[in-house]
């Protein structure tokens, strides 16, 4: 743990953190922009996973592994995200939420 | 000592974030998100989890980021600005946001953790050990679950962002 620094200012930060991705989120128009949202609240979730487990229970590894397979995941999904992006582009030539209506047909 | 490194990392990363999120040059966006994540890796670090600091700073800060700058380079023209929410809209969802902050603040304020006094440093082979275990508490099964989900991921990414082909010219040659 980190000497001098209790769990509740690690999880404040971490709490900042969410919500400024929720923010992100849902202000902006463009699907990159979202993807980079996205990519702050997996990686608040991330943090608090590994201070609970260093804080709480120090003797175990669960969070770290468990962080392990979020950050897989999460590595897996921009991959996704950018290919059909990418795919996108070529049909519409646009990557704003607006114009991609495609989906509902 | 490591109390300011602490201070210092979070200004960064929340400074960083904030501006990822509303700058409306799109490069400039992904940049400041890579200055975030690599303030979290700090944060791995002081924590003593070094592993993981190492795999935030390669999967992260060098895969998922390059991932999305070559995203922006093939579509976007850098000089656009983007389009952003209507002022109104803006402020509500930041209002909503800071009750949610406030509602979670709250709750984590009032609740008393149990928490453990240590110095513990956790090794890499300690992981790999966890992770590769057969018996009670391993996790081999998730592991292999992992590594099916990002061979999907791969072809599955492969197929789709191969789309059709643009040309025909070059058939001939072939």
């Amino acid at each position: 743990m980190i000497t001098g620094v209790s769990i509740y200012e690690l999880l404040t930060v971490t709490s900042i953190l969410f919500f400024i991705g929720v923010y992100g989120f849902m202000t902006r128009k463009n699907l990159i922009s979202i993807l980079i949202s996205i990519e702050l609240i997996l990686n608040a979730s991330v943090i608090n996973f590994v201070v609970i487990n260093k804080y709480l229970y120090p003797d175990m590894l669960q969070g770290v592994i468990f962080s392990l397979f979020i950050i897989a995941v999460a590595a897996a999904e921009t991959a996704l995200a950018v290919s059909i992006i990418i795919n996108l582009y070529r049909q519409i030539s646009s990557v704003e939420v607006k114009d991609t209506e495609i989906m509902k047909y | 000592m490591e109390k300011y490194i602490f201070y210092i990392l979070s200004v960064i990363i929340v400074a960083f974030a904030i501006a990822s999120v509303s700058s409306r040059k799109m490069l400039r966006s992904v940049v400041y998100l890579l200055f975030a994540l690599c303030g979290i890796a700090g944060f791995y670090f002081l924590i003593d989890y070094n592993f993981l600091a190492a795999v935030q700073l390669t999967v992260y800060a060098g895969g998922i980021i390059v991932l999305i700058i070559f995203s922006v380079l093939l579509v976007h023209h850098i000089e656009m600005e983007l389009e952003i929410a209507k002022r109104s809209k803006q402020l509500l969802i930041g209002l909503t946001c800071f009750i949610g902050l406030g509602v979670f603040l709250y709750t984590i304020y009032n609740h008393t953790f149990n928490v453990i006094q240590n110095t513990n440093t956790t090794i890499t082979r300690d992981i790999g050990a966890k992770l590769l275990r057969y018996e009670v508490g391993g996790f081999i099964l998730p592991f292999e679950v992992v590594s099916i989900l990002l061979l999907a991921a791969m072809i599955g990414s492969i197929v789709i962002a191969k789309g059709k082909k643009l040309t025909t010219k070059n058939d001939e040659a072939l």
